[in-house]
């Protein structure tokens, strides 16, 4: 890790990995990496304080594009991992990157207890609404009449909608962002980040290959009307009413964080008392 | 739109240019990834040439480095109207389409400190304003210029024989 001398602030590039992404060219996720490292370094962060965990998947390559400590895991699990990491080290930030297939499909499990935890985290999920890594198949997040080679005539399935998911869960912080704002991207990331507890933050990311007709996001993705509430039935109401492309804060909870380990009741002897031979 | 000082307004052009600078530069990195050699290095031209742009602002106000940018940008688009969008890119593009969103970006420049020098804005700010849309004028010349001389893609430019989505 190559960080810029102690005492001065650090810029976005100082984030960025000498590791060239390989998305797609357009690909949202580009801006995505831009507004982490726009962020981090808005919020005086420095990349050795800040680990990026991810799973699989074209999101999930983030880690590798930052300067931060990162850890590139198995598909869906970039939860746990990033519970663990914050539970032991509660000085590092910890950001969890994942995608609609990663986060709400093979670890969409662990998203639930995640959002229940509500520990230190900030979860930034790239929803694109398919599979871009491995050609195109429907997530959970595709709409139900979305056909292509792989779906004919589309799933027909209800598609999953997260950010109601995390509401019920107990998540922290609420948000959606868009890619093709990144500075705007950026702005709810950091403040994602300093919320405590678990904040989630949805980023509609285009896949310009298997999905090109996203690229119409930019004239839907609208600011929220609303100002962010902390009354959680008031959210639901929203949430369950949302377009999809209401962008901005939408639910700030005052949840207290999972709090740090307290020390054990008994010491390793006295537990290990009744076991001796 | 309200662009109080002089100051202001060249750390919003600056700001502009700036941002200008790193997605072309994003863009020719994208581009080399996928080998497509001859538009990255178009776009690392353009991105060169808007840094030339944003340290002769800096020249210009004799300010020794990066201005305190102003936390509202000043423009009502998401980005900064010389950006190019983040989607703007393909990967068979050719240089001809580096240089069409690069004039899409010049014009929208040009019509930004236009739209300045046309409203209530101090009378330093306005002839500030003008005389950077001359120079954006200038630069959309130069890239229509520029564009004559670059071959114009023929249809089906980006019809790939291996596809990487299969028709439905």
């Amino acid at each position: 890790m190559n960080a810029p001398a102690a005492a001065t602030l650090c810029a976005p590039k100082d984030f960025k990995s000498d590791t060239k992404p390989v998305w797609c060219p357009g690909c949202g996720d580009y801006s995505v990496l831009s507004a982490i490292t726009k962020a981090l370094a808005a919020l005086e962060l420095r990349p050795e304080n800040v680990a990026v965990v991810s799973g699989i998947g074209c999101s999930s390559r983030i880690p590798a594009y930052t300067a931060c400590y990162g850890f590139h895991g198995v598909h869906g699990r970039a939860l746990p991992v990033a519970t663990g990491l914050k539970v032991a080290r509660p000085d590092l930030t910890v950001l969890v990157a994942s995608g609609d297939g990663d986060g709400y499909s093979i670890g969409g499990n662990h998203f639930l207890h995640a959002c229940r935890r509500n520990v230190d985290l900030t979860y930034i999920v790239m929803d694109n609404h398919v599979y871009g890594m491995t050609k195109g198949q429907p997530s959970p997040t595709t709409e139900p009449g979305w056909s292509s080679k792989l779906a004919p005539g589309g799933t027909g399935l209800r598609e999953f909608h997260p950010l109601v998911i995390a509401l019920a869960s107990g998540a922290n912080f609420i948000a959606r962002a868009y890619s093709g704002d990144p500075n705007g991207c950026a702005a709810l990331i950091a403040e994602a980040v300093r919320h405590p507890g678990f904040s989630f933050v949805e980023v509609l990311s285009p896949c310009v290959t298997f999905r090109p007709e996203q690229r119409e996001w930019k004239t839907r993705a609208h600011p929220a009307a609303v100002e962010p509430t902390d009354d959680p039935g008031r959210a639901a109401r929203r949430l369950m009413t949302d377009d999809g492309f209401n962008i901005g804060v939408l639910y700030k909870g005052a949840r207290p964080p999972y709090g740090a380990a307290r020390a054990p009741a008994q010491s390793l002897e006295e537990l290990a008392w009744p076991f001796r031979l | 739109m309200a662009v109080p000082t002089l100051e202001d307004f060249m750390a919003r052009a600056y700001a502009m240019e700036l941002e200008a600078h790193e997605r072309y530069a994003q863009f020719a990195e994208q581009l080399d990834t996928h080998n497509n050699r001859a538009v990255a290095e178009m776009f690392r031209k353009l991105s060169h040439i808007e840094s030339l742009h944003a340290r002769r602002i800096l020249e210009a106000m004799q300010w020794p480095s990066l201005p305190a940018l102003p936390p509202t940008p000043g423009w009502e688009s998401a980005e900064a109207p010389e950006t190019a969008p983040q989607d703007a890119v393909h990967y068979l593009m050719q240089p001809w389409h580096a240089l069409e969103i690069a004039l899409r970006c010049e014009l929208q420049a040009q019509k930004y400190y236009e739209d300045i020098a046309a409203g209530d804005a101090p009378p330093g700010v306005r002839k500030a304003a003008l005389e950077m849309a001359d120079e954006e004028r200038e630069h959309v010349r130069l890239v229509r210029d520029w564009m004559r001389r670059v071959p114009q893609p023929e249809a089906g430019w980006d019809e790939d024989p291996d596809p990487p989505r299969a028709p439905g």
